[in-house]
């Protein structure tokens, strides 16, 4: 493998993982999903720093110029995550839906027992219970 | 003494939801709940006002999330009998005391669907003829798979039992549930029949479904279908977890 491209491959995963290390510092990535990311990052940073193993993997599947092979781990890594993000939205979404509904119901709930609260207590009651501002 | 519940999903519906809620009350003994999912108009007020109790999303969630919060809210105040009629004046009040007598006197049935289809005569309403084709498509599958005559798949004019309400408040199909929850039904070995009504053209509003939409209606339904026959029904029973799909990560 060309010097140039593993020194390019290098800077970039290199950054790749300081970026996402960064983010999850800074708590504005969640562990929980940084795993993924940082895995992601760790592997392609070996992979461009240890040539050796890259160039044994590309040959074994058959890929005649190693820095593909890369791409190919790259693209793979994406997918994944690609797909655990769909899965991630699928269950926020359905958690969304459940609470909106049972916000509808609590309101309906509260709205009910207001109105029979307003019934029950005489008016007067009710304002002498109120802090009044006029003090 | 049974406790019955009209369960009316509305979405920006304020020129029929008055009528559609009174209309019930006049010729039922129903309690009416109208589930006003995020509509931007007076149709939560109009509703109250024609006597229903209304529970209101926050936003829109779509006819499946809007019916699903009408059988939570039966399941939760113990009805025993829930009919579901759509806001726009196509299901006609009238023949929900039909519904109720098919489903007293067959105590072995679980759902009661009306079919405008399995009307002899031309009258009522019926539909444009490209989506009369497809409903007739689904029919078909359907019935092959459910081994039951199924007419009227896409009729959201349905009455359950108990039974029914307690399923359909745990798990309920997302975006156009019509055809799933019949499969959703059969899948938990709950029995469903259909009867003859006339339905009438809506008064106002749009159908949620146009030209565009419709190819990806059949292609999501078909899948759901598929899927739903490969999944190990029942997914979701008494006791289990919270009704949330997709709770583990890969």
């Amino acid at each position: 493998m060309e010097s140039r491209v593993q020194i390019v491959a290098i800077l970039v995963t290199g950054g790749l993982f300081v970026l996402v290390f960064e983010l999850v510092r800074r708590r504005r990535l969640m562990e929980r999903y940084a795993l993924l990311w940082l895995f992601a990052a760790a592997t392609l940073l070996g992979l461009a720093v240890w040539r050796n193993l890259l160039e044994t993997i590309a040959s074994a599947v058959g890929i005649f110029y190693a820095p593909s092979a890369l791409f190919v781990i790259a693209f793979g890594f994406v997918l994944i995550m690609l797909l655990h993000f769909s899965l991630v939205t699928s269950r926020l979404a359905d958690q969304n839906k459940v609470l909106a509904q049972r916000l509808g119901l609590l309101q309906q709930r509260l709205d009910e027992l207001e109105g029979r609260q307003a019934e029950l207590e005489p008016l007067g009651e009710l304002e002498h219970r109120m802090p009044s501002r006029s003090h | 003494m049974t406790r019955n519940l009209a369960i009316v999903p509305a979405y920006n519906e304020a020129g029929a939801v008055g009528s559609t809620v009174a209309e019930i009350l006049q010729h039922t003994d129903f309690d009416v709940l109208v589930v006003d999912d995020g509509s931007t108009d007076t149709t939560s007020e109009l509703a109250r006002r024609a006597g229903a109790v209304v529970v209101r999303h926050p936003f829109n969630l779509g006819i499946g999330g809007a019916v699903q919060s009408g059988y939570l809210y039966a399941y939760e105040h113990g009805y025993d009998v829930a009919v579901q009629v759509d806001g726009d004046g196509q299901h006609d009040p009238r023949h929900i005391r039909m519904l109720l007598e098919h489903l007293r006197t067959n105590p072995s049935l679980d759902l009661v669907t009306g079919s405008r289809f399995l009307v002899r005569d031309e009258e009522g309403y019926r539909s444009s003829m490209p989506r009369r084709a497809g409903i007739r498509f689904f029919a078909g599958v359907l019935s092959l798979v459910v081994r039951r005559p199924v007419t009227d798949p896409t009729s959201g004019f349905r009455m359950v039992g108990r039974r029914g309400i307690e399923l359909f408040a745990r798990d309920y199909p997302h975006d156009y549930p019509e055809v799933e929850a019949v499969l959703l039904l059969h899948f938990h070995k709950l029995r469903g029949e259909e009867i003859p009504v006339r339905m009438r053209a809506r008064t106002t509003g749009v159908s949620s479904i146009n030209a565009s939409r419709s190819a990806y209606y059949m292609i999501k339904v078909l899948l759901a279908i598929f899927v739903g026959l490969l999944r190990a029904r029942p997914s979701i029973e008494a006791g289990d977890r919270a009704a949330v799909t997709a709770e583990h990560s890969i």
